[in-house]
């Protein structure tokens, strides 16, 4: 056993030796996903980029993943063994793993960390994470274009400001488009359970909504959309072939180009710590395909997409009103990240009371 | 279709993969055996379930498979606590652990590929009749087996020889090993049948609920399950009560917060949790129920003394 532990610290102190602020020979990128590797979802993807990783670099890097990482406890042995067991940089892909991750940061400052969606940093620690409400906005106006009601309706996991700007950021979308736009939100409390999200659809679907959008993980409420003859957009990765009729638009998460330049980063000593948030400009942030709609629609769609990288269009650009009526931003300006991150109230139009 | 309608077809999916799966425990418990492996067993049913029928296109086969496949993990349980004698409660536990990963493993190649679905049974005028006749004559075929499959099993508990010994083995094993009946064997096959109604629960949800297979998408029905047996005291007849409204608290409570009634989301998502619960305490202050129908030898091990 002691000889074991030598050996461990053998190989830290090798990683320690290797990593830091020098170039690199080689890299070992290691990732924990909080799902399975292949969840269809949100773990799916960041192991895509992974792989894409792999590909990429080919000899120089060497990738590792532990799966189905419970937030909490567990997160912090999963981190610890990876930063003991070599790994130069290392990707934590759920917000819940943002102490843990802050924790054994400060045990390995030869480690460099990446923590995806929380917002505390260190020398060793980038943060990363997507402007989704780009898409969400684009979804508003396929929706607003699309619905025969004028309901949406939304299924959601949890009332985080992740969670509140998608659903401000998808109002707005439809507002441009149909000022009297109304969207139905159910919680589901979970950020998968196929069946809880296909009970929501159907609940949403029974009060007049003619459109599902999800900020959950499974095509369950595509699935049903597409039963019911109705329309959806997908989450995280393409679902369309869960609905081939059904499918108006996926919102996909694609780390790859963000995961390449880190790792290059790592290889040409220039790893630094940063705060990244990436949309449609940066390619993190894609809606694809488009699907099942008008051309005119999906000429607006993709015009908007292209206005949204060029600038032109900015998603929480004043004036806009809270749901009591109070000025949200106010007229010619535009939220910053930082009002944006801790968002945590409605758009005007919206008739559900955020839960708090 | 009325809202009504939606609503009362939405409980009554959302119930029958309970039931399934509670029916199947239900039978397991008067026997006198405590397995806490039901969501293990549903996942590794809904996964082959889904592999079944994704090879085969046929339903039918997948349901079979699903079956087959929680009454193997069910008998590595049986042999495990009974004929090895471990603690039911470990083994049970044990079971659900290895049978959620188990599963993920088979189903690898099989995430992010759509399901075939299974249509509604369609029997003309009679389905076509407006509100009852989808309700009543146009389910999907698993719904119509689950009440089949409750209606059989309170008759072969309690109409049957079969039942009385099963019953007689889970109320006094050592009386019914006296009498020369077969304790373990009895045991097993109850065991080995409560895997096949997991199984069959766990399809539903891959099959039907929401076609696809995913880890983890029984998302903690095996212990709804195992809360509603205790529920329904062990009776058959009250726990398709029991597994209807846990359903109907779980849809209704989706509808409330979609007309936006102002009651924050997460106590809603809570209240089918609480009223298990309080449903559990009111039933634990009934003694006399209780001691009429807990089966009174329930998680005890048996030895024979030869």
């Amino acid at each position: 056993m002691r000889r074991y532990l030598a050996a461990l610290g053998a190989v830290a102190l090798a990683a320690g030796v290797i990593s830091g602020a020098e170039a690199a020979d080689k890299v070992k990128a290691c990732f924990v996903y909080t799902g399975p590797h292949n969840d269809g979802g949100w773990s799916q993807q960041h192991d895509m980029a992974r792989l894409a990783v792999q590909e990429h670099f080919g000899d120089k890097v060497e990738t590792a993943f532990v799966e189905n990482v419970a937030e909490g406890p567990d997160a912090e042995r999963a981190i610890e063994r990876f930063a003991r067991s070599g790994c130069t940089i290392i990707f934590t892909t759920s917000f819940g793993f943002m102490d843990p991750t802050i924790k054994v940061a400060k045990q390995f400052p030869k480690v460099l960390f990446e923590h995806d969606a929380g917002y505390k940093t260190a020398d060793n620690v980038s943060i990363y994470n997507m402007r989704w409400y780009e898409g969400r906005y684009v979804q508003g106006q396929i929706a607003a274009k699309m619905s025969k009601s004028g309901v949406a309706g939304y299924i959601v996991s949890f009332p985080i400001p992740e969670v509140v700007m998608g659903i401000d950021a998808f109002m707005l979308g439809a507002q441009s488009i149909n000022p009297d736009f109304k969207v139905k939100i159910v919680w589901v409390n979970s950020w998968f359970d196929p069946g809880k999200e296909a009970d929501a659809a159907k609940a949403l679907i029974d009060q007049g909504a003619d459109i599902i959008v999800q900020h959950t993980d499974s095509p369950a409420a595509m699935q049903i959309a597409e039963e019911r003859g109705l329309h959806a957009f997908g989450q995280s990765a393409d679902m369309s072939k869960f609905g081939p009729k059904a499918h108006l638009a996926s919102l996909i998460d694609n780390w790859t180009p963000y995961y390449i330049d880190r790792v290059q980063a790592v290889l040409d000593g220039t790893w630094k710590s940063t705060d990244t948030w990436g949309g449609f400009k940066s390619g993190l942030v894609e809606l694809q395909p488009l699907t099942n709609m008008p051309d005119d629609v999906k000429a607006l769609a993709e015009s908007s997409i292209q206005k949204i990288k060029d600038g032109e269009l900015q998603v929480f650009k004043g004036p806009i009103l809270k749901q009591d009526g109070s000025v949200g931003v106010a007229d010619g300006a535009v939220a910053d990240d930082k009002t944006l991150q801790g968002l945590n109230w409605y758009v005007k139009g919206i008739d559900d009371k955020l839960p708090q | 279709m009325t809202m009504l309608e939606g609503i009362l077809l939405t409980i009554i999916t959302a119930a029958t993969p309970l039931l399934f799966a509670a029916i199947g425990e239900l039978v397991a418990e008067r026997s006198g055996v405590l397995n806490l492996g039901v969501e293990g067993m549903m996942a590794v049913g809904a996964v082959c379930g889904f592999a079944a029928c994704h090879l085969t296109g046929e339903p039918a086969i997948g349901a079979l498979a699903a079956m087959v496949a929680g009454a193997l993990a069910a008998a590595l349980f049986g042999v495990v606590a009974l004929f090895f004698v471990a603690n039911q409660n470990a083994t049970g536990v044990a079971l659900t652990l290895f049978g959620l990963g188990l599963s993920g493993l088979i189903g690898d190649s099989f995430v992010g590929v759509p399901g075939v679905g299974v249509g509604r049974v369609h029997i003309p005028w009679l389905s076509d009749l407006p509100f009852v006749g989808r309700l009543l004559f146009g389910e999907d075929p698993f719904v119509y087996l689950a009440l089949a499959l409750a209606f059989a099993t309170w008759w072969f508990l309690f109409k049957t020889r079969g039942g009385l010994i099963l019953r007689a083995v889970g109320d006094n094993h050592s009386s019914a090993h006296a009498l020369g009946f077969s304790v373990l064997k009895t045991r097993f096959m109850a065991v080995l049948f409560g895997g096949a109604c997991a199984g069959l629960g766990g399809a539903y949800l891959s099959l039907v609920y929401t076609p696809q297979w995913t880890q983890a998408m029984t998302a903690g029905r095996g212990w709804i399950a195992l809360a509603l047996v205790v529920f329904a005291s062990w009776l058959p007849g009250r726990l398709v009560l029991g597994a209807l409204l846990f359903g109907a608290v779980s849809i209704l409570q989706l509808h409330a917060q979609a007309l936006g009634v102002g009651i924050p989301s997460q106590f809603l998502s809570m209240l089918p949790y609480i009223i298990t619960v309080v449903a559990l305490v009111l039933i634990s202050r009934n003694r006399a129920l209780l001691s009429v129908n807990t089966p009174a030898c329930l998680g005890r091990p048996f030895v024979a003394d030869s």
